[in-house]
């Protein structure tokens, strides 16, 4: 379901829903459902041979796109990536590099 | 070094800031540092609207905003509803505001709760002006930037005052301030464990880049940051217990033309305007360096 799909879906669930009191948001994280990798123009290609496990990328990323587990990088997660290009910015060792995004 | 810090996510993905936005690495951050024992009060701004469009929410601690101006008074209610319930010692009370927030709107609460010696750290993301609203010009927006009440045009070009230097205001508070930038995280963690150390109200001011209302590509956020603290224009120091320290010195400062040049907003600007800002960022610099070296205790 891409982001604008989801966020209409939400929007239809809520009408039937009552409110909690000062309409607090229960469920912490929730913003998760928003998958906002449909603004993306440009695509992050990740170049494992060239990728030295610095870390860098993953500091840098606004959206948490880039995770990390045990020290060692993963593949981009393409749900939430906005295609800013921070990370290929930022990389030393050339490791990612930018490409239009196809349909 | 960078990969010193905590793997832990606190803060979800999914928030709708723009592409390329530095606010967000401050939130991931500050939560990092913070961990699941933090309480984070929010000011309206940019940070409170993209990280919680109803019914939904970024934060994976507890979260509150009530109002524009009043952040730093929610803060000091929730220091003191803590206490009584005897759990201030483990918790960390975040305050997160925009500049617009903090330097304006928000500044006689902010004066307020650090008067008052409220245990809490304020985090204000610096990225010069009301972008959330717009791009209207607010008390950090440097000289000749041009927002959209201070357009560059013919006879004006942008804003014609300097910035507000809030960081020594706070500090003539008595109250730990640093300032910091995005593009140097673990400094910003150093100073927020500081910060969460300290027993008394703290202030860290963290730069960061705004591709939308700098008008400047969003893959040179960090660039720009990063350009900021070699040209001297946002110097990375800590007022404690009164007296200055300057953490990261520049090897050699880069001449400023470098910076401005980056960014749509300063494209307007003449060669006589930019040798006028360089005058200015030279002559903070050198009172920053002669306050160190004195070791005066200057609050």
């Amino acid at each position: 379901m891409s982001g604008k799909k989801a966020s209409r879906a939400a929007a239809t669930e809520k009408k039937g829903k009552v409110l909690e009191i000062g309409a607090v948001v229960t469920n912490p994280g929730s913003s998760f459902e928003n998958k906002t990798g449909g603004w993306r123009a440009m695509r992050p290609v990740w170049n494992k041979e060239k990728c030295t496990q610095c870390m860098i990328c993953w500091m840098f990323c606004p959206d948490m796109a880039i995770p990390q587990k045990d020290g060692k990088r993963g593949e981009t997660n393409f749900d939430f990536c906005k295609g800013c290009g921070i990370c290929k910015s930022e990389c030393v060792f050339g490791a990612i590099t930018m490409e239009k995004e196809k349909k | 070094m960078i990969n010193a810090l905590p793997e832990r996510e606190l803060f979800a993905p999914g928030h709708s800031a723009c592409a390329g936005c530095g606010a967000p690495i401050v939130a991931r951050i500050v939560l990092k540092i913070g961990g699941p024992e933090t309480i984070v009060c929010n000011a309206t701004g940019c940070m409170e609207v993209f990280t919680t469009p109803h019914p939904r929410t970024s934060w994976k601690v507890p979260w509150i905003h009530a109002a524009f101006e009043n952040a730093a008074a929610v803060a000091s209610g929730v220091d003191r509803a803590l206490k009584k319930l005897g759990t201030r010692d483990r918790t960390n009370l975040v305050i997160l505001g925009g500049d617009g927030g903090t330097f304006d709107i928000g500044f006689g609460a902010l004066s307020g709760m650090l008067e008052r010696g409220h245990k809490a750290t304020y985090v204000c993301y610096d990225n010069e002006a009301y972008m959330n609203t717009g791009i209207q010009r607010s008390g950090a927006t440097p000289k000749y930037a041009n927002t959209t009440t201070t357009p560059a045009g013919r006879s004006v070009h942008g804003k014609t005052e300097f910035t507000k230097q809030l960081p020594f205001i706070v500090a003539a508070h008595g109250a730990y301030t640093a300032t910091a930038n995005v593009a140097f995280p673990q400094d910003l963690a150093d100073k927020l464990k500081k910060s969460f150390a300290f027993n008394g109200p703290s202030y860290i001011q963290v730069f960061s880049p705004c591709p939308t209302g700098w008008r400047h590509p969003t893959d040179q956020s960090i660039e720009i940051a990063k350009l900021a603290f070699k040209t001297n224009v946002y110097p990375l120091y800590e007022i404690e217990n009164g007296i200055l320290k300057i953490n990261r010195k520049p090897t050699q400062a880069t001449p400023i033309e470098e910076y401005l040049m980056r960014q749509g907003r300063f494209k307007h600007l003449t060669k006589e305007e930019i040798a006028d800002l360089q005058q200015h960022v030279n002559a903070d610099w050198e009172r920053l360096l002669k306050l160190e070296e004195s070791g005066l205790r200057i609050f």
